[in-house]
């Protein structure tokens, strides 16, 4: 099924998608992956803030490659999500509700958005040229040190993905596989 | 002697890394056409469908086509009649990945140290393969690997006594753990036979292969098509989220080995399976 969606996403929209919907995502998303969730994870440890208020938020795994002149941000496609499995459950006990990537979760990090009544999304992974024509604009918010891993917040519109796991614990990669599966 | 000026190395190498960034192949590209019309999931259909429109803004707009824009491996074929003159060939290489992902607005995502991570922020260094050849040509092949699907590949140390099924079965283990995390659909890339670091590098220089090109030995050449046939049943199809296009190709290259060994190696390319070549 088709459906529209804000970001930051409400508690209503995360807990009302299933696994299989095609979800156009249209408002502010926050960029990090592996670099930027090992020092989140370390601020965390040392009691420090994070750079990004987690509540309600998406993060999308992308690191761009440079944007062109006059575009706000190059080849901006999914990276595998598997790599932050191991931070990820605290970041969504600390309301972080929404995550997009490409590739399979851990049992943890299911759990974990079912506890917490999250989402996970799936982008078009190889994608990033047209995915990259529903970002509007760009801006690197923290850890500038980290170059393309730095944490960015994109304003998004329209950008296109598919429910992975929804907050019930469906997962397609498992039913839509089965569904073509031959001998 | 044919002498060849370092500097037309650089230049060469820029200029690939931008191409295949930009740019899939004749054979990738008529590959994901087909495959919009013989997918049989909606959804993968789709997918498969965003991927044209993907390549088609690539090219348009001068966007790479994955954000993942690689690390730069390079095969160089060297004729021994070759001369180098102006300096380090290994600089010069380095040298065109610098300027190419530098001036190609390509992503830098080599870290000088596996464990302590510090990008080196101009991609380089790249991975190259020198080979020898006869005659008077250099060829260059640029095919700048992402890691979405380079963190799927195995290397299998199979017994003898394992046989053809051993390997077709490592290789579907190998397709099948890569699931989704590999962008499918894939190229698969096979190394049977040499040793340990000969299997791998032969499954990387299979993924260089036109995809429409079978192999000429009879019995591999059936093993792809079975293997390729096999895959595409899993369905895991278009982005992982079901379908029958789960792979495009099964690329398989051989070498003698030991009478105690079966190596196999399965190096996984998603569908951006990009390569650029230049001859000198």
């Amino acid at each position: 099924m088709d459906q529209h969606i804000n970001a930051p996403i409400s508690n209503e929209d995360a807990t009302s998608l299933r696994a299989g919907d095609y979800v156009y995502i249209t408002g502010t998303i926050y960029t990090a992956r592996d670099a930027a969730h090992l020092r989140m994870d370390n601020a965390l440890d040392q009691n420090e803030p994070l750079p990004i208020d987690l509540t309600n938020n998406i993060i999308y795994y992308m690191g761009p490659s440079p944007a062109r002149e006059g575009r706000p941000i190059g080849s901006a496609g999914p990276t595998t999500a598997s790599r932050m499995d191991k931070y990820t459950p605290r970041l969504l006990d600390l309301g972080l509700k929404g995550m997009i990537g490409k590739g399979k979760r851990s049992d943890a990090v299911k759990d974990a958005i079912v506890r917490n009544h999250a989402v996970y999304f799936a982008a078009v992974g190889g994608a990033g040229a047209l995915l990259s024509k529903s970002i509007k604009s760009s801006e690197v918010i923290a850890y500038d040190d980290l170059g393309t891993e730095a944490i960015r917040r994109l304003e998004v519109e329209n950008f296109p993905v598919i429910v992975v796991i929804d907050s019930e614990g469906n997962n397609l990669y498992e039913t839509a596989i089965h569904a073509y599966q031959q001998d | 002697m044919k002498t060849i000026y370092t500097t037309q190395i650089t230049q060469a190498v820029r200029e690939l890394c931008i191409e295949a960034n930009h740019a899939l192949t004749p054979d990738m590209d008529t590959a994901l056409k087909q495959a919009v019309s013989t997918e049989k999931s909606p959804l993968g259909k789709q997918i498969l469908n965003q991927l044209q429109d993907n390549l088609q803004i690539a090219d348009t707009d001068k966007i790479p086509i994955c954000q993942d824009t690689g690390m730069a491996v390079i095969f160089i074929e060297i004729g021994q009649e070759v001369h180098f003159e102006g300096g380090s060939l290994e600089d010069a290489i380095n040298e065109g990945v610098r300027q190419g992902y530098t001036d190609g607005y390509l992503r830098k995502s080599v870290v000088k140290d596996p464990l302590l991570r510090e990008n080196t922020n101009d991609n380089t260094p790249a991975v190259i393969h020198y080979e020898l050849t006869a005659g008077d040509k250099v060829t260059i092949t640029v095919a700048p690997k992402g890691f979405g699907s380079e963190n799927m590949s195995r290397v299998f140390m199979l017994k003898p006594a394992d046989g053809i099924e051993g390997v077709k079965n490592a290789i579907l283990t190998a397709v099948k753990d890569a699931g989704p995390n590999a962008c499918p659909p894939m190229v698969v890339g096979v190394g049977i036979g040499g040793t340990f670091e000969k299997c791998a590098l032969m499954a990387k220089k299979a993924l260089t292969r036109p995809i429409s090109q079978r192999s000429a030995i009879p019995y591999v050449k059936e093993m792809e098509i079975e293997l390729l046939d096999k895959i595409n049943r899993t369905g895991i199809g278009p982005g992982g989220l079901g379908g029958t296009t789960t792979a495009l190709a099964v690329n398989i290259n051989t070498y003698p080995t030991h009478i105690a060994g079966l190596p196999v190696a399965v190096n996984i390319c998603c569908h951006v399976n990009r390569h650029a070549v230049r001859e000198l």
